[in-house]
Parts: C-alpha cells; structure tokens; sequence
C-alpha cells in the first residue's frame, strides 16, 4: 500500500488549504523578520531632502552613500572598531585561559570541596553585570582604571556559562588520555594548556563564538565604564549617532547601525552550526 | 572515576584565577553593595551612614513597587511570547528545504545582532511621524499610533521589539527538542487514526516539557535583566512607563547622582534575581532527578 508522504514532524502533508496556508505563514515570518532589515539598508541609502520629504518612500531616488560618509565622520569608526574587537578578543582569551583549568580539576580531580567550589562558580550566573557595576565602577575608580581596556576585561575573565560548558566536554574525556600523557611526563599545564584543547575544540569553538559575539554586542558595561573615546566601543559610538541631536537624520543612524550589524551577520552566517551548538547546549 | 591530583596543591593553583576574579567582581561588589545601601553618597563628596533610610525612601516613595511592576509586566509578556513563538515558529519550520532553513536564520540571525543594532532598527520603524509602520498604517487608511510616545503603549512596544530579537532563541531550543521526539511513536499514532492536534497534545507537547521549562526560565530571568532596548528606545519613558528595574538603577546612580539609593534597589534586585535562579534550579532539578547539572541564564 502507497502512504502518504510524510513531513518531518511525522503527519501527513495534509490538504491542499492546509499546505497554502502552511507557505502563507512561512513567507509572513520570513517577510517579518526580513523587512526591518531591508527597510535600515534602503533608509541609509537615502539623502537628507529624501528624508525629508518621504521618509516612507519604499526606495530611495538613487544610491546616495553621503550618509555613510556622514557617519564615519561623525565617529573614530576605525578606532571604536579595534576597541571592539580587541575587547571582544581579550575576554574570550581570558575566559578560555581562566576556565580550562578549572573545569578540569572540577571534572576530572578528585579533592575535599569540589562539588562546592562548582556550585560556587554556577552561582554566579545570578550575579549578572546589571547587579555588580556601581561596586566595579567605584573599585575601579579607586585604583585609576576607569576609562581603560582593563575595566572592559577583567570584571568578564571568569564566565560561569564558559567553564560549565567546558567541563561538561571534559566528561567526555576518558581518563586513561590524562594518565597516559601523565605517564610520557607531560606536566599539568602541558595537560590543561596542550593536551586537552584540541580534545575540547567543539566546545571551545562554541564558547569562543558565543563569549565573542555576545561581548563584541554589549552596550550596558562600556556604558557604564568609559567616559571617553579613548576605550569606547562600536555599539556605543553608533547609539550616540542618534543621541547627538540628530532630529530627523534618520538615514545617518541606518547607515551607522548598517556598519554596526554587518560584522554581526557576517559572523553569523560563517558560523551559524557553532552558535547553535552554544544556544543548545546549554538545554540539553 | 575522578583521577587522584598529582600533587595536593594542583587543585588550588588551578582554581585560583577563578576564586581570585570570583572574589573581586562577584563576591566583593555584593558586600560593597549592601554597605553601600545604607549609606548617602553622590560617588563625589565622602559617604555618610543613613542606616535603612534608603530602602525606606524607595518604598515609601512607590518607585520600588512602580519598578517591579514594570519590570514583572515586561517579563510576563517577554517569557508567554518568547516561549509561545518559540514553540510556534518551530512546529512551522520543522520541515527540510532551502527557504524553510532560509527563514530560520531569518529569524535566528536577530538574537546574533546586537541590542543597539535591533532597538535602534525599529525606533526608526517605529517612529510616530515619519516610521515605516504608521506609513504602513497610513496607506491602508488607519490612524498614526505612537507606539513609543504613549504611556500605555510604550512598554509593549518594547516588549514586542525584545520578542522579535529573542523569538529565534526560544525556536532553536524548541527545534532541538522536537528532534528528540521519536518518529516512530507519532507514526504509530497516525496508523492509530491519531489526527494533528491529538498527536501534538498527547505525544510532542508532553515531550517538550523539559524544553519549555527551560526557555521559560532562562527568558523569565533574561527579561529581568533588560536595559539595552529601553535605554535605547525610550529611557524609560514616556512619563517612567518603562522603568524597569535595571534602567531604574543606572538611573539612579548616573543622572540622579544617588549611589546609596541604587545600592539599595540592587541588593533588593539581587534577591530577586537569586530567588528566580533558585526557582530555576529547583524546576529543573525536579524535572530530572538525575542531576543533569544546572547551566547558565544569558550569561
């Protein structure tokens, strides 16, 4: 007997209605979550009598890039871009360095408080940054290193999520791997630093995208740590387009916010299987 | 079949950078917190000890309750829409093929981009003069609403644009469940005369209880924590409408210059947030005894 092809959820593909309205409901989602896209790209390639005059005008009357030039003059782009980066960089590098020997002694020794030091660390995640930055900021201040890449950094060096993460694939590792690189004399560090990496480099690919994008998009603690252009990072930069009394400009912020999105995306669409793999693994 | 460290100390050395940033900026600036609560300070001039007035001044005054019920009626929209969409968007694009996957990174790619890139995009759109939507609104005949400029709007409004940004996260963990759903139990329910609804409500929405638990809970205590869309979009505006939590404290300690004040809405905030993670912890712990060990929250 010939069964009705089945979709991937088990059910048949059903009535004709049903499939119509199935793609209808498809392309309204796709159309939803692509058009604010479309609509900052089409803005930003408008000029200002455009906007003007219509600043709802489905396309603009040609490809005017005045508002880019306007935005890279309104900002140090070049240099908010390396802060960014190096930022972003730095606390990924940090987290992996603080978090592999941790998450090995936690998953792999055996001593007195090792349940409780891994509540400890899994503890903090309720201690989020909204929580910790008036006492940060007042240290900070204390010693001189507000305004520096320092306070952009060190408050981020442990992340709980990260050396969760890493000794959960720590679990994975059998034993008999560590005792035999033990055996051909290979130190500890050379085990935590050398040997396991490349053990681990699924999750670290993972924790390295997610720790990164995350760090490279954040907002609130440049906000609050940097006063000046100095240490200041991208988000920071395009969000003051709009606060400098930019009125109706609206095509400058879409071209600064374009600038700002595009590395996002492009990292996105190079490594979309690996920061799934960081979303989903948190779940499972 | 934990293996015995080489030497007794190896533990320490290797815990160390964790316990020694731990110390400094978790634990210290908890401490520093509390006594900061109970003193006057304008972060410019020395602290002077007020005792409990702080906490006092934001109850008395309203605004610790004002702040909690924005910030819970943010929250309850954020988490039902989040995990509703979530579970919504991937029953729709549980299928293969290009555009299907094509619209899942549609809406997937919007968690990758930032807070700023995101509320910036649709306080553009959702301008009240000139914003695509009202234009939108317009050609079909329909008054301009001003989305961010009404008190009993604004707050919605932002909720909607943190629900188009986080809908992705909600659906890959929804996507990731249904493939544990076992294909054989809902073709065994199909040959059974099993129709649609009556396969989803007694064989996949069962399974995906551990699923929804967890993007309950990771978007309940993520939507407590926002700040970014509201300091962008509206600082917490139009006439304190959304003064959430967080926004409240920078607030405080930034514009307001009242340091002890913030202190106190943060030790009050903490305890929030920590009896939400114990919450967390608890459900999850309950829904699988077998310690699957608990992860993180947005980090």
């Amino acid at each position: 007997m010939k069964r009705a092809p089945l979709a991937r959820d088990g059910a048949p593909l059903g009535p004709v209605w049903l499939r119509l309205g199935w793609g209808a409901l498809l392309v309204g989602v796709g159309l939803l979550w692509l058009l604010p896209y479309l609509w900052m790209v089409v803005t930003s390639l408008k000029t200002l009598p455009e906007i003007v005059r219509a600043p709802t005008a489905p396309l603009p009357s040609g490809l005017s890039f005045e508002a880019y030039a306007a935005a890279l003059e309104a900002m140090p782009f070049a240099h908010y871009l390396w802060n960014t980066t190096l930022m972003a960089l730095l606390i990924a590098a940090l987290q992996i360095a603080v978090a592999l020997p941790a998450a090995y002694c936690l998953a792999k020794l055996q001593f007195r408080f090792r349940t409780a030091a891994f509540l400890l660390v899994v503890a903090t995640l309720a201690v989020p940054a909204q929580v910790r930055f008036v006492p940060v900021f007042a240290l900070l201040a204390e010693v001189g290193l507000v305004n520096t890449m320092s306070a952009l950094v060190l408050p981020f060096g442990v992340s709980a999520f990260g050396t969760f993460l890493l000794r959960q694939a720590l679990l994975a590792v059998p034993d008999a791997l560590i005792e035999a690189a033990r055996l051909d004399g290979a130190s500890e560090i050379a085990i935590v630093y050398r040997l396991l990496p490349p053990l681990l480099l699924p999750a670290l690919t993972a924790f390295f995208l997610f720790s990164f994008t995350y760090h490279w998009n954040d907002y609130f603690w440049p906000l609050v740590m940097t006063t000046d252009d100095q240490v200041r990072t991208l988000p920071l930069g395009i969000a003051l387009l709009r606060e400098q009394g930019t009125g109706v400009r609206w095509h400058i912020v879409m071209a600064g916010n374009v600038l700002l999105s595009l590395p996002a995306l492009a990292v996105f669409a190079l490594a979309q299987r690996h920061l799934l793999r960081a979303v989903t693994t948190k779940a499972r | 079949m934990a293996l015995v460290p080489r030497r007794r100390t190896d533990p320490l050395w290797m815990l160390a950078p964790t316990a020694l940033l731990l110390a400094v900026f978790f634990f210290y600036p908890l401490l520093h917190a509390v006594h900061t609560s109970l003193h006057r300070w304008d972060l410019l001039t020395e602290p002077r000890f007020v005792g409990t007035a702080n906490y006092r001044s934001l109850w008395e005054s309203g605004d610790l309750l004002h702040w909690t019920t924005t910030t819970v009626l943010f929250s309850l929209v954020v988490v039902t829409g989040a995990t509703g969409l979530g579970l919504g968007l991937a029953l729709l694009l549980n299928r293969p093929g290009r555009l299907v996957g094509f619209v899942r990174s549609a809406v997937f790619s919007a968690y990758v981009v930032s807070w700023v890139s995101v509320a910036l995009l649709w306080l553009w759109v959702l301008d009240a003069d000139a914003g695509a939507l009202n234009g939108l609104l317009g050609f079909f005949g329909f008054e301009a609403v001003p989305w961010l400029g009404s008190p009993r709007l604004a707050l919605l409004a932002v909720a909607g644009v943190t629900l188009w940004k986080i809908a992705g996260y909600g659906m890959v963990l929804f996507l990731a469940g249904l493939q544990d759903v076992p294909p054989a139990l809902l073709e065994a329910a199909a040959l059974d005369g099993a129709g649609r609804l009556a396969r989803f409500w007694h064989i996949t929405w069962p399974l995906l209880r551990p699923t929804t638990l967890f993007v309950v809970t990771t978007s309940l205590i993520a939507s407590f924590q926002v700040f970014d869309v509201v300091r962008v979009m509206t600082q917490g505006g139009p006439v304190h409408a959304t003064t959430v939590f967080v926004y409240a404290i920078y607030e405080q300690v930034f514009v307001n210059l009242r340091v002890g004040r913030a202190s106190a809405a943060i030790v009050v905030f903490f305890v929030l947030l920590a009896a939400l993670t114990a919450l967390q912890l608890w459900a999850w712990t309950r829904r699988d005894p077998s310690a699957r060990a608990p992860r993180g929250s947005h980090p």
